[in-house]
């Protein structure tokens, strides 16, 4: 363990790129900075076609009638498709990733605002829109079910009568942990705090919409697809048993992608219908929903009617906890997580402390809203779950009078205690919490600012501090037990060394602005000592890639990261034979140094791995057994998930007349073990922190009694700006993954995960001269001012 | 990438050249400014037009700041951003920079312009308010030259309707200078480039320690931008005093007439329509003062 405190000063250009891990500028920036990315909507191929879809306008409605005369006869339109025609060829409807299905276009009714109804493909995107206002569709209305809490009510309308004998709107139940001893514990305890909390629908409204450009080749049988998609090799899998294409004559392609977060994991209807379109027609069709149809359709995120319940000891001994929780799921159950975790891995909501006994149990239900509980920047469930006990431990220093900060401190898991079984199970890989809370604490000046809060509140003025620690898990994960829909959730990786010493790396994992073609080239750099910058790094074409599941929950660097060291050491293992035959020693007599082995106590007689790469390729003889070329491919199967850990601290100010509030600081000490280029890091901490103040803050995908989606553009779905975040103080400890080969785990989402109830904690902890001991996201000045007059409300 | 409907674009080369367009066309036209209001709603398709006339041509006849003794004119197509960089402007209504630098961000404000937004009528429009607060004069003109100047309140005769008639344009606004005056802005928005929760305009004109005048002007809190007649009239002849500013500020919450939606509550908006008023008010009356 290292505790160092970052200074984002110096950064390496790229003349002084580290061979291996370290700060330096992405590989990726000059194309993106100079507006060369290429994206699915600047994919133009000759003939090409344009999709666009037609939706329902209302919540729930039986569909009477369609007629499509009109605009089949407007200029420019090749073909109007209607879910009763996919029907005719058994694609009206498509499984899910968590095994629901879909309909690709509604046939019988619609069941949210937004659903896809019939498509046109024309001549180009505006005659194909303009046709869509031709297109006259009969609805009969129904009763829509919009509130979850109303959905199980026996009077509730059906919304899923598509499936056989079902008479409610029942989704799926899920328990963990052990309820009796949870009860027990509670009986015993001195204090028993509950609250409930509701973690509203967010969106994660990536900036490039979702779109497909696909291409069906008729003579030869083959799919092209270029596609929004966060997992490129999962989705080829899926067309090929779906749409009855042979797997090899699929080839989906994720060019640039401008922003993912969860939104481009599923498979939405869209690029089926680009997909039949371009069968149909016989040309490349272009489907590119706009930001309405991305906000109202794609996958949403939480929507967690949640009660939390904790016991301890009068002393802040916290011995369990306890949840009930109600998920609204919408109109189809598109989760994106293992199958085995329809509530993804929500279960480490017992967090980061050492308790007896948690119990969970959960229910979830159809609405009439988008569908999904896909995840969001939330490594599966795990953001509900931080926020869910980072909240009610809050709510129980509160209750104790207890500082939170000591609170934590009091109820951690300590270092000997790792490896970590929790109470629900999962086996917390590696961690030191408590220098990570402390180095919080001191950048912070927590003592300084519990001082200055005291003095403002005296003076009426409104300050709050609020802590969040979380522990994460992430790197889905062991074949053993996870896999979507069938597929195990191990990566593939593959390095080849060309003559000249310049490598090739190919990834089965797919980045979307994390900057995979930098991280992977220092991780392969590190083991062979091949420079960065003579790193190719290839992803996201299923045809040039090994088989993987792709990047969302935090999983590129704990699987595909393990990958690629492994299969780079692997290279190098053979290197080490080639070079023992160049120098004519024994393998047992090489030394490696990054990038040459020498001879055992003569530095000066060694191969490089440039030289050992031209031999493996040149003329002359290479050691017995050996084939030419350099080399290798591997399938890494991770055997545990990583644990990343983190302290957070937010400082707010409340304007008492107005109800604003401004987050004046935010400290954010990150433990991801190795770090492997640190500027990434912070990146993507930035990245979270700023997603987690508009969750806490702004953010929030609401809808009328009537299931009208209100946050249908981004005029009405908020997503903040550089001007509500302050300046983010970022820090770090190092804690290795015992189980990874290079002790890295993964950090795109520890910020999203921990922020908001860091946040959220910090204005509660403001508005305690008023009594407020808890007040729901998202905390606008009008619902602050709500909470300042005792009247916190949910927000639906 | 969202699409509007189909239609038909000009380029204006003259004020009398958009307004003989205009008149040709009818209702089916409209004028496009910055389009920052008209396109979205376009693309949106909650407008479709079948003409749009762009005026942007006609910056160097439209696009004017003019401070006189008795007035300043501002041509109607004045950008955001020229207001904001006013230090003429800002000398004589500070109010003006107060609301350009919480009106939408530089890229709405580069192109954005004054005629558009009073044009727009949106209740919510941050310089309607300003306008009305500084009791500005419309001045429209139509076919043949025909001008006619109007009070705000005459300007704005509902939510997105102006007194504007068709083959007509606004092209000056006209604001009266007395002497002693202090004036002020402040908007609550959920984010910065949001449109206001609730905000609010004061200007207030001194005699010595008394109020001679004073005019409240707020925004998205009614069917337009409004002016309250009560508050001037219970600040006329009164020396400035927070109990003045109380009363004022309780005047507006009684008087305005919001709605609850994702921006806040009815009991929030009345509440910021007293606390904006008593803010923009004291800081009026301070800046009259020095
Ligand atoms: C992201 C965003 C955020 C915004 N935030 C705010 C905000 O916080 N506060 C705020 O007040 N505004 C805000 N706006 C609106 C912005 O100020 C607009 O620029 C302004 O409302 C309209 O000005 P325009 O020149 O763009 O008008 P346009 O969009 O070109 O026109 C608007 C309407 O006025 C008509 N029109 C324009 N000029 C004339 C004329 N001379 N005579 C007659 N009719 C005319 C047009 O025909 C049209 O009907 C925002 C806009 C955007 C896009």
């Amino acid at each position: 363990m290292t505790t160092v405190h970052e200074r984002a000063d110096t950064f390496h250009d790229n003349d002084q790129k580290p061979v291996g891990y370290g700060r330096m500028l992405r590989k990726e920036d000059p194309r993106f900075l100079r507006g060369r990315g290429r994206y699915v909507d600047d994919v133009q191929l000759p003939g090409m076609l344009h999709l666009a879809i037609l939706r329902a306008p209302v919540a729930h409605a039986r569909i009477v009638s369609i007629d499509t005369s009109a605009a089949e006869a407007s200029p420019g339109v090749r073909a109007v498709v209607t879910g009763a025609m996919l029907a005719q060829q058994g694609l009206a409807w498509m499984p899910t990733l968590s095994n629901d299905v879909q309909a690709v276009l509604a046939t019988d009714k619609v069941r949210f605002q937004g659903q896809e109804v019939a498509f046109v493909v024309a001549d180009d995107r505006y005659a194909a829109r303009d046709a869509l206002e031709l297109i006259d569709v009969e609805y009969d209305a129904l009763d829509p079910v919009i509130d979850a809490r109303r959905a199980l009510a026996p009077d509730a309308p059906l919304i899923r009568d598509d499936l056989e004998g079902k008479t409610n709107n029942h989704c799926f139940d899920w328990e963990t942990g052990d309820e009796a001893a949870t009860e027990a514990v509670f009986a015993r305890a001195d204090v028993v705090v509950s609250q409930d909390l509701v973690y509203p629908r967010v969106h994660p409204a990536p900036m490039e919409t979702c779109g497909a450009v696909a291409d069906f080749d008729a003579v030869d049988g083959k799919l092209r697809l270029w596609s929004t998609t966060q997992a490129p090799h999962a989705h080829r899998t899926l067309y090929a048993i779906v749409a009855g294409i042979p797997e090899h004559k699929i080839q989906v392609i994720a060019p640039d992608i401008g922003g993912g977060f969860g939104n481009k994991v599923p498979i939405y209807p869209g690029y089926v219908c680009a997909i039949v379109a371009s069968i149909v027609t016989g040309k490349p069709v272009k489907w590119m929903e706009d930001r309405s149809e991305n906000l109202i359709s794609t996958g949403f995120a939480r929507d967690y009617i949640m009660r939390g319940e904790i016991a301890a000891t009068r002393d802040g001994r916290i011995l369990g906890i306890r949840t009930n929780v109600l998920a609204d799921h919408g109109a189809f159950n598109g989760t994106a997580a293992p199958v085995k975790y329809p509530a993804g891995f929500f279960g480490v909501f017992t967090g980061s402390y050492d308790i007896e006994a948690a119990y969970c149990r959960m229910t979830a239900v159809y609405t009439n809203k988008a569908p999904g509980g896909v995840a969001y920047a939330c490594s599966f469930r795990i953001t509900e779950a931080v926020y869910l006990v980072e909240r009610i431990v809050d709510c129980l220093a509160d209750e104790l009078g207890m500082d939170p900060a000591e609170l934590r401190l009091k109820n951690f898991i300590q270092p000997e205690q790792f490896p970590y079984t929790t109470k629900t199970g999962w086996v917390y890989d590696s961690g030191n919490y408590e220098p990570t809370m402390r180095l919080a604490m001191d950048m912070a000046g927590y003592a300084e600012l519990r001082r200055e809060q005291e003095e403002k509140r005296a003076r009426g003025e409104l300050m709050g501090i609020g802590i969040a620690f979380f522990t994460e898990a992430v790197g889905a994960g062991p074949r053993k037990n996870m896999d979507i829909l069938g597929l195990g959730m191990a990566d593939g990786c593959e390095l080849r060394v060309h003559p000249t010493g310049k490598a090739v790396v190919r990834l089965s994992v797919q980045s979307q602005g994390q900057g995979h073609e930098t991280t992977f080239a220092q991780i392969v750099a590190e083991e062979i000592g091949i420079p960065p910058a003579d790193i190719e790094v290839l992803h996201g074409d299923t045809d040039n890639t090994p088989f993987g599941l792709g990047t969302y929950g935090s999983r590129s660097t704990p699987v595909s990261g393990a990958a690629a060291a492994l299969v780079a050491r692997k290279v190098r293992d053979k290197a080490r034979i080639i070079a023992s035959g160049m120098l004519e020693v024994s393998v047992a007599d090489l030394e490696w140094e990054k990038g040459a082995f020498h001879v055992k106590g003569d530095p000066g007689t060694s191969v490089t791995i440039q030289d050992i790469a031209m031999r493996a390729h040149g003329a002359g003889d290479l050691p017995e057994g050996i084939e030419g070329g350099l080399e290798a491919q591997i399938c890494y199967n991770p055997s545990n998930l990583t644990y990343p850990h983190g302290a957070y601290i937010c400082v707010v100010d409340i304007d008492p007349g107005t109800a604003q509030v401004k987050v004046r600081r935010f400290i954010a000490v990150d433990d991801c073990g190795t770090r492997i280029n640190p500027m990434i890091i912070e990146g993507q901490v930035h990245g979270g922190l700023t997603d987690g103040v508009g969750m806490a803050l702004m953010e929030m995908i609401a809808f009328d009694e009537d299931g009208n989606c209100l946050g249908a553009s981004l005029m009405d779905y908020l997503i903040p700006t550089s001007l509500e975040v302050p300046d983010w103080e970022t820090g770090f400890t190092v804690t290795p993954s015992p189980h990874h080969p290079i002790g890295a785990k993964g950090v795109g989402e520890s910020a999203t995960v921990g922020s908001p109830p860091a946040i959220v904690n910090a204005v509660v902890d403001a508005l305690k001269p008023f009594g407020v001991r808890h007040a729901d996201m998202p905390l606008t000045p009008s619902r602050v001012w709500d909470a300042m007059r005792g009247q916190a409300r949910p927000p639906i | 990438m969202q699409v509007p409907a189909p239609f038909e674009y000009e380029r204006a080369t003259s004020v009398d050249h958009a307004i003989g367009l205009l008149e040709r066309l009818g209702s089916t036209a409209r004028l496009i400014a910055g389009g920052h209001s008209l396109l979205p709603m376009m693309k949106l398709r909650l407008a479709n037009f079948d003409y749009l006339i762009d005026i942007n041509d006609l910056h160097g006849e439209l696009g004017y700041i003019e401070t006189g003794p008795d007035e300043v004119r501002i041509g109607a197509l004045t950008r955001h951003r020229e207001l904001l960089e006013s230090t003429q402007l800002a000398a004589a209504f500070p109010i003006f920079a107060d609301a350009e630098r919480v009106i939408a961000d530089p890229v709405v404000r580069n192109r954005g312009t004054l005629g558009g937004s009073l044009c727009q009528a949106d209740p919510s429009e941050d310089l309607s308010a300003v306008c009305t607060t500084l009791d500005a004069r419309c001045v429209i003109r139509g076919p043949g030259g025909a001008e006619r100047v109007v009070s705000m309140e005459e300007f704005h005769v509902g939510p997105y309707e102006t007194a504007v008639a068709d083959g007509e344009m606004l092209i000056e606004v006209r604001l009266p200078v007395r002497p002693g005056c202090g004036s002020a802005y402040e908007k609550v928005e959920r984010r910065a480039g949001d449109w206001a929760v609730v905000s609010a305009g004061a200007a207030v004109w001194l005699d010595g320690g008394t109020i001679v005048d004073a005019r409240v002007g707020l925004a998205a809190v009614g069917p337009n931008t409004t002016g309250i007649p009560e508050i001037s009239a219970a600040l006329r002849g009164r020396e400035p005093s927070e109990s003045l500013f109380e009363q004022a500020g309780a005047i507006a919450a009684a008087s305005c007439d919001p709605v609850t939606d994702q921006r806040g509550s009815v009991d929030y908006k009345r509440h910021l329509a007293a606390e904006l008023t008593r803010r923009t008010l004291r800081r009026a009356v301070e800046r009259a003062r020095s």
